[in-house]
This record gives structure tokens, C-alpha cells and sequence, in this order.
């Protein structure tokens, strides 16, 4: 608890370029682009693959290697071949890890619509992208927004570790306060970035409410 | 950047069993100590949690939204404060990937003893089967394949997330990350990524394996249709 104290009762944390308002900021900016570029990237590829059925395998793959393949040695070693400086190399493996929770949960989502409900749609007269747009996707809403919410977490989280290499973010207070064993930095940072992770997860939850027709929700 | 090789055989071939504490064997034997613990701990902690909470679904709720929290934190978040309770030690990386391990396996055990077929329940009242009896010798196994399912995941996320821990010092395999880091050193990082990648890949293979030795009728099944 003394540490919570000494780190945020610290006026000296609370301004400039490392303060926590500058911090929180510069989170938020590297982790919203990672995620943007995810979504805008696998959301509409889950759908089409979802849709016609081709291309499951790349789902498959890809769900299996984002698990098994450890953060932070993507981090460093992509960092390292590309070189330190920019934003750009560190944007790469938190895209890369972003695609996935998005791609195999829209995937799954358009997927496992029930298939009288799709048949329906034709036989209604609808076009393919009719259905996909019209029938299945509000359908899939509540799992596309599961996808949504694992990946912008996952986000978050890649985004305190990419704090080792450079990036600025949450994440500083936890590395530098490691390297100089100022613990009340450590756990300060731990709770900023714990408190955003729950931010984001209620968010998620909010949209959820605001954007799953109600015909859909009742249905889970 | 420079023209550094990505892989240095001799380094891996000098450094495999150096005697040191840096030596890659040592590096994977720590490793897989602090994958595997969390996940064989989660599972023990988990069969009795998810069976009552299969049984009273009133602590379901509950218990579900306080895994969904701690599943949305970070692990080096846990990791951190951790270190200020258990210090420099392979506890402050076990506890927290337990948790990670919890909130994979409560819902696959709640929804494993879930995927139970009624008939299946009933014929085993009918044929005299007591709670207990009932629970161990028919639901649990016939929850195996979605439990497993859970396994796999718990298995795999942990062998990858404990590499995280090498930033506060306990991180075995993901040690070789931060060395090849302050050298600007490719081997290393390589090594530890091909390694954990295949320690991955081996451990689902053999969750695959158990699970066709733990559901024979499965396979007959699909013979006889």
C-alpha cells in the first residue's frame, strides 16, 4: 500500500514527458493503431472466410501460432532486424498479435449461425452479401465483439512488454522501475495498466449492450 | 541491421550445456518446470471448482466474471506485483499463470460436465449409479473432450506467457530474449523462440494423444458411422 501511495502521491510522476498523464496517452495511441490496423485487417477476412468457407485453414493456423509463439521474443527479435528508432517495428508484432483473437472469433461467429437462418435469408430472396451483411453478421454480433474485446486486451497487455524495447507507454514504469529497483514505480504502473485493461474490458461490454440487437441476445 | 548471421550454430552448440546457470539446457529445464506446474496446479484446483460450480449454478456467475477479470490482466502485470509478495523466486511467475490456467478450466469443466447428454445422465440413475459414482465413472469422462480442449489452450498460453516472466528475472527460456537484446545478439532470441514454439507443439501433441487413450468409444463411434 506504501507503494501505491509514494508512486501516486509523488507529484513529480503526475507532469512532463514521463508522467502518468503523458504515459496513459501514449498508450493509448500505440495501442489503438495496433488495433485499428488488426480490425480493419481481420474482421472483414473472418467474414469472407466465414461466409464462403475458403481459406479455414489460415484461421486454424493462425489461432494455434498466436498462442505458442512467446510476445516478447517476436518483440525483440523484430525490433533487432529492423532496427530500434521508429514506431513502425514495434507496431508490427502488436498487429501481428492483435489479427488473430479477431480473425478465429468472426471466423467462428458467421461460422455458426444456424443454417435454417441462412437458408431462410436466400429463400427470402437475399444476395450473398445481403446475407453476409444483413443475416449473418448481426448473428454473429456477440462474437465478433468477443474477438474484438480478447484482441484489444491482448493489445494492451503486448503493448506494456513492448515497453523493453523502447516504446513509451505503462509499460516504462514497470522496466525502469525494475532496472532501478524503485518498486513503487512497479507497482504503480502494474495497477495503471490493470485499471486500463478493465476499462477496456467494461467497454467492450457497454458496446455489447448498446449494439447486439436485442432478438440476438435474448437467443444466449 | 548489421550482418549478423540469424543463427550461429557453434554459440548453440557451446552454449547448450555450458555447466552455467545460462547454459540453454538450464534455460529449458526451468522453463518447462514453471509452464507445467501452473497448468498440472490450475487442473487440480479446477475439476472440484467447476463441478460445484456445474452443480450450483448460482456460484457460476460469480466466478465466471472474476475469471474473465484476472484472464484481462496483463501477465506482466500479475508478474510485478507478484514480485513484491514472493520475490525473486519461480513462485512469483507459477501463481499468476495458475490463475491464467483457473480461468481457462473453470468454464471448460463447467461446460464439459454441461455437454453431458440427459439420456446419459438418466441411464446412469436408472442403472443405480450414486452421485459420486456417477460424477467420477460416467460425466467426468464423457466432459474429457471439452476439458481437454481447455487443457490444450491453458498448455500452450502458459509454455509462451512464462517467457514474459525473464523481465523480472524468472523467465526461463525467454532469459535467452533479453540476452540476445543487450548483445544485439540473433542466436539466442531464435533459439528461444524455435524452442518454446516446439515445447508448445510437443505438449498438444501429447494432450491429442491422451485424449484418443482417454476416449476409445470416440474413435469406435466414428468406425461404426
Amino acid at each position: 500500500m506504501n507503494w501505491l501511495i509514494d508512486f501516486f502521491g509523488n507529484a513529480a510522476n503526475w507532469s512532463g514527458s514521463d508522467g502518468i498523464p503523458t504515459r496513459i496517452l501514449e498508450h493509448l495511441e500505440f495501442s489503438a493503431a495496433a488495433f485499428l490496423i488488426a480490425a480493419v485487417i481481420a474482421a472483414p477476412l473472418g467474414l469472407l472466410i466465414g461466409h464462403t468457407g475458403r481459406g479455414a485453414f489460415i484461421v486454424v493456423v493462425s489461432a494455434n501460432a498466436a498462442r505458442a509463439l512467446p510476445t516478447l521474443g517476436l518483440l525483440v527479435l523484430v525490433v533487432l532486424l529492423i532496427g530500434v528508432g521508429t514506431v513502425l517495428p514495434v507496431l508490427i508484432p502488436l498487429v501481428v498479435l492483435a489479427v488473430p483473437p479477431i480473425l478465429v472469433n468472426t471466423y467462428e461467429g458467421v461460422r455458426g449461425v444456424d443454417a435454417d437462418l441462412r437458408d431462410a435469408a436466400y429463400g427470402m430472396g437475399l444476395r450473398g452479401r445481403q446475407v453476409l451483411f444483413k443475416v449473418l453478421t448481426p448473428s454473429a454480433l456477440p462474437l465478433i465483439l468477443l474477438g474484438l474485446r480478447l484482441s484489444a486486451i491482448q493489445v494492451v497487455s503486448t503493448a506494456s512488454v513492448a515497453a523493453f524495447v523502447g516504446l513509451g507507454g505503462l509499460g516504462r514504469f514497470i522496466i525502469d522501475g525494475l532496472a532501478t529497483k524503485t518498486y513503487s514505480d512497479v507497482i504503480g504502473g502494474a495497477v495503471l495498466i490493470a485499471l486500463l485493461a478493465l476499462a477496456v474490458q467494461l467497454g467492450f461490454t457497454l458496446l455489447n449492450r448498446v449494439v447486439v440487437s436485442p432478438g440476438v441476445r435474448q437467443v444466449r | 541491421m548489421n550482418d549478423e548471421p540469424l543463427v550461429r550454430w557453434d554459440w548453440i552448440a557451446r552454449n547448450w550445456d555450458n555447466g552455467g546457470p545460462s547454459a540453454i539446457k538450464t534455460l529449458l529445464e526451468s522453463h518447462v518446470v514453471m509452464a507445467l506446474l501452473p497448468v498440472v496446479f490450475g487442473l487440480l484446483i479446477a475439476l472440484p471448482l467447476g463441478v460445484a460450480c456445474a452443480r450450483w449454478r448460482w456460484l457460476y456467475q460469480p466466478t465466471a466474471g472474476l475469471m474473465n477479470v484476472v484472464y484481462s490482466l496483463p501477465s506482466l502485470v500479475l508478474f510485478s506485483i507478484f514480485l513484491s509478495v514472493t520475490g525473486l523466486t519461480q513462485s512469483t511467475v507459477i501463481i499468476p499463470l495458475t490463475f491464467f490456467t483457473l480461468a481457462v478450466l473453470i468454464p471448460a469443466v463447467v461446460d464439459g460436465l454441461g455437454s453431458v447428454p440427459e439420456h446419459v445422465r438418466q441411464s446412469a440413475v436408472a442403472m443405480g449409479f450414486r452421485p459420486l459414482r456417477r460424477l467420477l465413472q460416467v460425466e467426468l469422462p464423457v466432459a474429457v473432450p471439452v476439458v481437454l480442449g481447455g487443457l490444450r489452450v491453458a498448455t500452450v498460453s502458459s509454455i509462451s506467457l512464462v517467457s514474459v516472466g525473464a523481465l523480472i528475472g524468472q523467465g526461463g527460456l525467454g532469459n535467452l530474449f533479453i540476452d540476445g537484446w543487450q548483445r544485439q545478439f540473433y542466436t539466442p532470441i531464435v533459439v528461444g523462440i524455435v524452442l518454446i514454439v516446439l515445447l508448445a507443439v510437443l505438449s498438444d501433441g501429447l494432450l491429442v494423444l491422451a485424449q484418443r487413450l482417454l476416449t476409445p468409444w470416440s474413435r469406435a463411434r466414428r468406425r461404426t458411422a
